[in-house]
């Protein structure tokens, strides 16, 4: 921000904007906007959702996905060098001999463990091998909440019916079934573990609606509801001893002979060692991509999104499935400029608020699918030029917030929202009397590392996976509350499969031949490229320090 | 929209003196001199505390507190972030424990030693009510330390801060865990719902969706009727 002087957080320019929003204000409390057909969605989505832009993505040239267009940041990953090079590691002695190795920490990964332990594998048996703190994962971040057909107006078969249509009838309907089917049950193990979701006096939840979906059964913890989730899963993990190796990533798969996935080289990013794990199954849980800031956008994810899992079962030949759809988050907040890309929970909207443009307009229904809602906002911005543009240049709506204090009460925000309340109060705004601006922002990997079969196997054997970096759940678009239940619902059957698999399996010699491969098919097809993956970490640095960069120690 | 000219700020990380653009982020001013996190940085959006920072202004003696990610840089800023705070954390069986108000006190003696001096209150960067969920869990009042600390982002700045070494966050979090497990009244509909699918009710209504054509089943998606 420059000079300007704020008033109460806003330039004067926008203060003016906000008169408007204030002016229709009555008048929208009783106008609903229509939804859409599925016609008018497919025609918006084709002229203003970003995945339709040619320019944004690229053939990949060899492996199981040959031929599929994907966002250039992807191929990138698929097409760069592997971060190790593997004439570097002794395979022998082995550091780590486990019968499960879990790689990722967030809440697929703890929820994987916990499940694995309860199956009846050994504590020791385990491995979590986590890049940041356990923890520091989208799954801490996610504030709106979990969706689970649990109410006696709703039903498995309803929530079956909004997940596929919601991922334009692309998704994996077995794993759409299982996903429907066990939340319930997920549901009464957060309740035993001690998540506080909300509920009135009776116990009943206080289950909201969501965009996509048909039925009110978004269960939250106020916004937030990942947080709550996680440190429930943490403590168990600490409680239970269960091994954790935090700030080591994972770097490259380890094969054995018989082709099977058979453990990891893990990086250890303070100590620069390496470690080799050998273990019987491994299950892949590191989550989605943010930070790769596909088309330039600016992301919610957690600092270390940077689709490393990707990289790491392409190494070994795994399919990936549906990675040519990304999800923007309709709402991403679009000033203050030190907040630019952060969420704006679902749930501001669930609750009441409409997104509006300069005039004070509603200009879609609140609660379409994402990808529609995100492309109602780009196109009214870009091409109607109804938005409004921030002072660093950037356009974005108005999200009314007030009008959930209208509609619930005074105090509402402040119960139900806290997070968003302190985000925006720490610069002066206070969303329980100013709209805040907002405008998409890059939210979910869609698409990953395609999950066969509801035990979360994958086409190659010994990797399995769960969470965000699968494909074929949620298809080409992800409701909202689906992707806590999706870590939850296949994050316990990895760990449960898990167990029962690794009784069976023999594991042959160790070995890293596949990135000679790899390396190999990327001569091949003539791929010039000085990019490494996986990434590890973003760089954030800044250009006159980057461009002065020596190496020394 | 208006004029561009970077305003600079003058900031001391970990007492080096840098110039850095204001209106960045206390995290964002310290990759743009050339840190690269690996600690200290994780959800990058206040959700985490991996960033819990410590700072004081140029000429001033008092110590304040930031989230690093969530914190806009001020002239004169003395900067220092806190990787790791090693507040003991008791190793338990939640099934064993009940919610007594004697559980404090076995798990974490020293919550007893509480001189109620608020310097937890000070230190908190989410602006929680520390000290007074501190002082409910000594009555057992464990709706109240839940609801209270249920905010409690685990950056650990009051454990650094205060005098009686006590580790609030901690006993905010068994709390919490014995409050949702034990105390808040279960949802019925969630248990009767699990009967009802293990008993296959909706077997046949779910394979038939799985069966039908394309066509039909967009059909029924879009006359399916919106609770509003
Ligand atoms: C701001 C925000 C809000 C959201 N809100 C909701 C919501 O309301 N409802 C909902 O259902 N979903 C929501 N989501 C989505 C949901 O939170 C995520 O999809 C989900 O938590 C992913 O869980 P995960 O375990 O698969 O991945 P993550 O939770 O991201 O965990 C992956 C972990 O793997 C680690 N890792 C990555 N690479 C490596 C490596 N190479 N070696 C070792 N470790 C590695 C990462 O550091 C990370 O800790 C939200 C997401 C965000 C970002
Ligand atoms: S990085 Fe998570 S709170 Fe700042």
């Amino acid at each position: 921000m420059s000079g300007t002087d704020l008033i109460k957080g806003y330039p004067k320019y926008l203060r003016e904007s906000i008169q408007n929003v204030e002016k229709t204000r009555e008048r929208r409390l009783k106008e609903s906007f229509e939804l859409m057909s599925l016609d008018e969605r497919d025609e918006l989505l084709k002229t203003f959702h970003p995945d339709y832009r040619k320019e944004g993505k690229r053939q990949v040239k060899f492996g199981p996905n040959k031929g599929d267009l994907m966002p250039h940041e992807v191929v990138d990953i698929l097409e760069a060098h592997p971060l190790v090079d593997p004439n570097t590691i002794d395979l022998s002695p082995v550091d780590f001999d486990v019968s499960i190795l879990i790689i990722g920490g967030g809440g697929g990964g703890m929820t994987a463990a916990l499940w694995a332990l309860y199956s009846g594998v050994n504590a020791e048996d385990i491995l979590i091998v986590q890049k940041l703190r356990l923890m520091d994962s989208n799954s801490v971040m996610s504030q709106g909440g979990i969706q689970a057909a649990d109410k006696t107006n709703d039903s498995p078969t309803m929530h079956y019916l909004d997940i596929i249509g919601g991922g334009h009838f692309t998704n994996n309907p077995e794993l759409v079934r299982t996903l429907v089917m066990d939340a319930p049950l997920i549901i009464k193990w957060h309740e035993e573990l001690g998540v506080m979701y909300d509920r009135v006096a009776d116990g009943t939840m206080s289950t909201l609606s969501g965009g996509g979906a048909s039925r009110k059964r978004m269960h939250s913890a106020r916004d937030y509801t990942g947080m709550e989730i996680v440190r429930n899963l943490k403590d168990e993990i600490l409680n239970k001893n269960l091994p954790v190796l935090e700030f080591t990533s994972a770097v490259e798969l380890i094969m054995d002979e018989y082709d099977q996935v058979a453990g990891a080289v893990l990086y250890d990013m303070e100590t620069h060692r390496y470690h080799v794990v050998r273990a019987k199954l491994t299950i892949l849980a590191t989550g989605g991509f943010g930070r790769l800031h596909i088309q330039g956008f600016q992301t919610t994810n957690h600092y270390g999104a940077t689709g490393d899992g990707v990289a790491l079962a392409c190494h070994v030949g795994a399919k990936l499935k549906d990675l040519d759809s990304v999800q923007y988050h309709p709402t991403g907040a679009a000033y203050p400029e030190q907040i630019v890309g952060l969420l704006v929970t679902e749930k501001v909207r669930n609750l009441g608020a409409q997104p509006v443009n300069r005039n004070g307009d509603q200009f879609v229904y609140p609660l379409e699918p994402r990808d529609v809602e995100a492309s109602a906002i780009i196109r009214e911005c870009y091409e109607r030029n109804k938005g409004i543009e921030t002072p660093t240049g950037m356009r974005g709506v108005w999200l009314d917030s007030p009008m959930i204090e209208i509609i619930h009460g005074e105090g509402t925000i402040s119960k139900l929202l806290p997070a968003m309340y302190r985000q925006n109060i720490r610069f002066d705004i206070d969303m329980t009397k100013d709209p805040i601006l907002v405008f998409p922002t890059l939210h979910f990997q869609n698409g990953g590392i395609e999950m066969i079969n509801d035990k979360t196997e994958t086409s190659v054997s010994g990797l399995l996976a769960c969470g965000e970096v699968t494909g074929g759940v949620h298809g080409k678009n992800r409701l909202m509350g689906n992707s806590i239940l999706e870590y939850s619902v296949y994050g316990r059957r990895a760990g449960i499969f898990a167990a029962k698999r690794a009784q069976k399996v023999k594991l042959g010699k160790l070995s890293l031949d596949h990135v000679g491969r790899y390396k190999e098919m990327l001569k091949e097809t003539g791929v010039k490229t000085t990019k490494k993956a996986p990434i590890l970490l973003p760089e954030y640095r800044g250009e006159g320090v980057l461009s002065r960069a020596l190496n020394l120690l | 929209m208006e004029n561009s000219e970077k305003i600079m700020a003058r900031v001391y990380i970990m007492g080096r003196d840098h110039l850095v653009p204001s209106g960045l982020t206390i995290m964002k001013a310290m990759e743009y001199v050339g840190y690269k996190f690996i600690r200290g940085a994780g959800c990058r959006g206040g959700f985490c505390g991996a960033c819990a920072t410590i700072y004081r202004m140029k000429n001033d003696y008092k110590l304040r507190v930031a989230l690093a990610c969530q914190e806009t840089v001020k002239d004169g800023m003395f900067l220092a972030q806190i990787p790791f705070t090693p507040a003991n954390k008791v190793i338990y069986d939640l099934d064993q424990l009940s919610p007594t108000v004697s559980v404090f006190l076995e798990l974490y003696p020293e919550v007893a030693k509480c001189v109620s001096c608020n310097t937890c209150t000070k230190a908190c960067p989410q602006d929680l009510e520390v000290m007074d969920y501190v002082q409910a869990s000594l009555r057992g009042d464990f709706e109240k330390v839940a609801f209270l600390s249920f905010d409690c982002i685990s950056c650990g700045l009051c454990a650094m801060r205060c005098p009686a070494e006590i580790a609030p966050h901690r006993i905010a979090e068994l709390a919490r865990r014995l409050y949702g497990k034990y105390i808040m009244p279960r949802a019925q509909h969630v248990e009767k719902r699990i009967k009802e699918i293990e008993t296959g009710k909706y077997d046949e209504e779910v394979k038939k969706l799985m069966s039908i054509g394309l066509n039909e089943l967009k059909k029924l998606y879009v006359e399916r009727e919106i609770e509003k």
